[in-house]
């Protein structure tokens, strides 16, 4: 790589936003056809400064040089000029139109007054054949996944001509299948001598296809390595700035008496089909008990049941014995159940709210924060001052609003909010869900501790890796229904695999395994 | 003509205003600017073409006075609109505050104007003679029934059909088009594709005006035959309700102000027949607004606006 010239470097970039030092004198040089990757936690200024490269902010201090030249890039116009183009986090998209509309947008071909959206189509399929992207530019952006949307922001970039290309954050919307074909796209534009600056904070994806890694802690540059000479727990340690713990410590698991108790819950979903589909388990206090199974196999619809967001059609759901299906969300609160959404921006927080008040979502109309009817903002303020540094959530004050915290300062504030309210049950999904290493470890160790204190926990996750550190007792689910549960010590991941893909435990074993989870 | 010539004859000069003010309507919202001043902007315009008719035949302009008077109308109304640019866009004002601030000052100023110019009286000098009249098309206004319905217009009428399809296919077949929808649909996304999203939205907002300027002409010059505080009441919140039933868009747009602008004319020809003699006039003056609630409380639930409407473009917001 080491001969490869220069095509961008950016020269002690520092920005200041009103209290806070978003990038403090930062360096980085980025060669033709090579995948650079910028890692740090959430909040430590990697967007921030990809923003400046792509011309959306202005740098306070510093400059930029394109193929040795100093440049200015006063807006995104003059970055695409310069050859540079940005797949961002939220996608700049418009819904309703075509994919090929929304590639020309801004640069289109006309015949006359006319927008040849004939040819822009031809265009667009010839650049989606040469990097094997497989996307049709006639189909409107609201009909397609979201992987293929993101095709889509690469397509723009392409189609303006760019050599550079920034992807902010690119798998944390994909799936897995989704997460792979990326990483042979990001290689295939390599190939073609574009050269890449992956902003991520998941060391897995570096490790696989970045050839550089520049480190980026709280605003400034912690170092650059080569990827080959490198490993996870450099960089990690790098990144949180201490050593860390990639396994979860914890010791064997102390049941007590039932909980949580799902017998022959059935939600019915829109087309008449059952999504949760008869499921029953016990949840005992102190045990961590883990759902796995493959996104949208009606994981939402069973936890969107339990905790009263969603009717259920039939079975019952009891905490302490007392049911609680039929009841409201804040009967479920009220009987002791806590809930760490997977949605954290549609269910989680009220992002147009301050901290102070997200953090008593829930408990608002309770004394202390309400008395006779009147809010208490004193006593908000106390509890989220409190929260916020026993939680350790990083904002520039209690009064900001949720928005403006980094998704894993907005995933503290929710779990400091639901575990303080001494639940009975806490129910988890996708608790880590886009957040870095540092965060992961430190919700880990929230979920752990609440379980050592005799609470039951409900973890409901895609990432097994999760589920086998935390659980201590594992189910699957599939297509709505429970295809077999076991103690996580005896787990074999080849058959929860199987039972992933829709395939029962065969029916001895999955005998066993019930009358063990009903007894 | 016999009856129903006669009511489709009357539809198409009551929605021709209603139609040329949606257009406004839809060039506002695609751009993702609210605009609840179209009334205001009628006033001006029906203002501005009764004056300037009136004084371009005072200066002589004789035939061309009625076309002065709608080029006047387009004109200030698209310079008053621009105080709803300034306010919504480069300010980032709430678009619905300023919209109604629009609707009450366009209404104090023209009533204040007519009492200053027309020695205090409460309407302008009528026009009759000076305005436009019906223009016959040859041939095809012999047609029986279509003749009637279609052909024998106000040339306002015509013009009005040209800007529908004109606005049509700048909407959707132009360069223009595509990035003003782009910036009422997302701004972040037209933004970062080196789209001005200030500039598309003052073009949006502007249109608006000249096209309200127009819209509100076409009363004065068709309708009433002079302005005064009553020329204007309510037609351009109809607008507003034909904007959103037609689905921003302006065929759709053009459809229901058509059907708006029949209940309108039912009113009229209403009166014609026996069986309505008992029904009280009061009834028949709120049809249009009873027939334009119920179809917006039926279908407007269905009908999806541009997803930045209403939101002033922020690009530090994620």
């Amino acid at each position: 790589m080491g001969q490869q010239p220069i095509v961008a470097e950016l020269k002690g970039i520092t920005k200041r936003f009103p209290g806070i030092v978003a990038n403090d004198n930062i360096s980085l040089q980025l060669r033709k056809g090579e995948i650079h990757a910028l890692l740090g936690e959430n909040g430590a200024g990697k967007s921030t400064l990809m923003n400046i490269l792509f011309g959306l902010y202005q740098p306070d201090e510093g400059h930029i040089e394109i193929d040795g030249k100093p440049v200015v890039i006063d807006g995104a116009g003059k970055a695409i000029e310069l050859r540079i183009g940005m797949v961002h986090q939220h996608f700049k998209l418009v819904k309703p139109f075509t994919v090929a509309e929304n590639i020309i947008l801004g640069n289109e071909p006309t015949k006359g007054i006319k927008v040849d959206i004939k040819g822009a189509g031809e265009r667009v399929r010839q650049l989606s054949d040469q990097y094997g992207l497989k996307v049709d530019p006639h189909v409107r952006i609201e009909d397609i996944t979201v992987g293929m949307q993101q095709r889509v922001e690469i397509l723009k970039t392409l189609y303006r001509g760019a050599d550079i290309l920034i992807f902010d954050e690119p798998t944390a919307v994909l799936t897995v299948q989704e997460i792979e074909e990326l990483i042979e796209i990001l290689r295939a534009l390599a190939r073609e001598g574009k050269s890449i600056i992956l902003i991520t904070h998941k060391l897995k994806e570096i490790m696989a296809i970045a050839d550089t890694c520049t480190v980026i802690r709280r605003g400034k540059v912690v170092g650059s390595v080569a990827v080959k000479d490198s490993s996870e727990r450099q960089l990690a340690e790098m990144m949180v700035g201490r050593s860390v713990n990639f396994q979860v410590n914890k010791e064997k698991s102390k049941p007590g008496k039932a909980i949580l108790e799902v017998n022959g819950l059935t939600v019915q979903g829109e087309h008449g089909k059952a999504v949760v589909d008869n499921v029953s388990f016990q949840i005992r206090a102190g045990e961590i008990y883990g759902i796995a199974g493959v996104d949208g196999n009606g994981q939402t619809q069973l936890v969107e049941a339990i905790t009263g967001m969603r009717q259920a059609s039939g079975g019952s759901v009891r905490v302490h014995g007392q049911e609680l299906l039929g009841s409201s969300v804040r009967q479920v609160t009220e009987a002791g159940v806590s809930h760490i959404p997977e949605d954290r921006h549609k269910h989680g927080l009220v992002l147009d709210f301050s901290v102070s008040e997200n953090m008593v979502l829930g408990n608002y109309y309770r004394a202390p924060y309400t008395r006779s009817g009147i809010l208490n903002y004193k006593a908000m303020d106390e509890n989220a001052t409190k929260l916020a540094a026993e939680f350790d959530v990083r904002m520039s004050s209690i009064h900001t609003e949720a928005r403006s915290l980094s998704g894993g300062n907005q995933q503290k504030a929710i779990i400091a909010r639901e575990l303080t309210r001494d639940p009975e049950l806490i129910i988890a999904v996708q608790p880590t869900r886009g957040l870095d290493v540092g965060a992961i470890e430190f919700v880990h160790k929230q979920l752990i501790e609440a379980r050592n204190a005799g609470k039951a926990v409900l973890l409901v996750s895609f990432e097994l890796e999760e589920l086998y550190g935390l659980s201590d007792r594992l189910a699957v689910i599939y297509e709505g229904r429970i295809m077999g549960q076991m103690d996580a010590d005896e787990k074999n991941e080849e058959q929860i695999g199987l039972m992933m893909a829709g395939n029962a435990l065969g029916s001895a074993a999955s005998d066993t395994a019930l009358r063990q989870g009903e007894s | 003509m016999d009856t129903i010539g006669l009511l489709l004859n009357t539809t198409l000069v009551f929605s021709t205003a209603l139609i040329l003010v949606a257009l406004g309507g839809i060039f506002s919202e695609r751009s993702g600017v609210v605009n609840i001043g179209l009334e205001g902007l009628m006033i001006i315009g029906a203002f501005s073409s009764a004056v300037f008719t009136y004084y371009g035949h005072e200066w002589g302009l004789g035939g061309a006075s009625a076309w002065f008077g709608v080029l006047m109308s387009i004109v200030l109304g698209a310079a008053f609109s621009l105080l709803h640019a300034v306010a919504t866009i480069t300010f980032k004002a709430n678009q619905v505050i300023i919209g109604v601030v629009i609707n009450i000052l366009a209404l104090g100023l023209t009533v204040y104007l007519v009492k200053s110019l027309f020695n205090g009286s409460g309407q302008t000098e009528n026009l009759s003679g000076i305005a436009f009249t019906k223009y016959n098309v040859p041939f095809l206004s012999d047609i029986p029934l279509i003749g009637d319905a279609l052909f024998k217009a106000y040339p306002t009428t015509y013009l009005c059909y040209l800007l529908v399809f004109v606005s049509w296919y700048a909407l959707y077949r132009t360069r223009f088009g595509l990035r003003l929808r782009s910036v009422g649909e997302h701004p972040g996304a037209a933004d970062t594709v080196g789209i001005s999203v200030t500039k598309y939205r003052y073009i949006g907002v502007l249109l608006s005006g000249a096209l309200s300027g127009l819209g509100g002409a076409t009363i004065s010059l068709t309708t009433t035959y002079d302005f005064s505080h009553t020329t204007i009441s309510g037609q351009g919140f109809i607008a507003i309700a034909a904007v959103i039933f037609g689905r921003w868009h302006p065929i759709g747009a053009a459809a229901a102000a058509l059907f708006f602008g029949f209940t309108q004319a039912l009113r009229f020809q209403a009166g014609l027949f026996d069986w309505s003699k008992s029904i009280p006039n009061e009834f028949l003056y709120m049809l249009p607004y009873v027939l334009t609630l119920l179809v917006l409380a039926i279908a407007a639930g269905k009908s999806r606006a541009p997803a930045a409407v209403g939101e002033p473009y922020d690009p530090s917001k994620r």
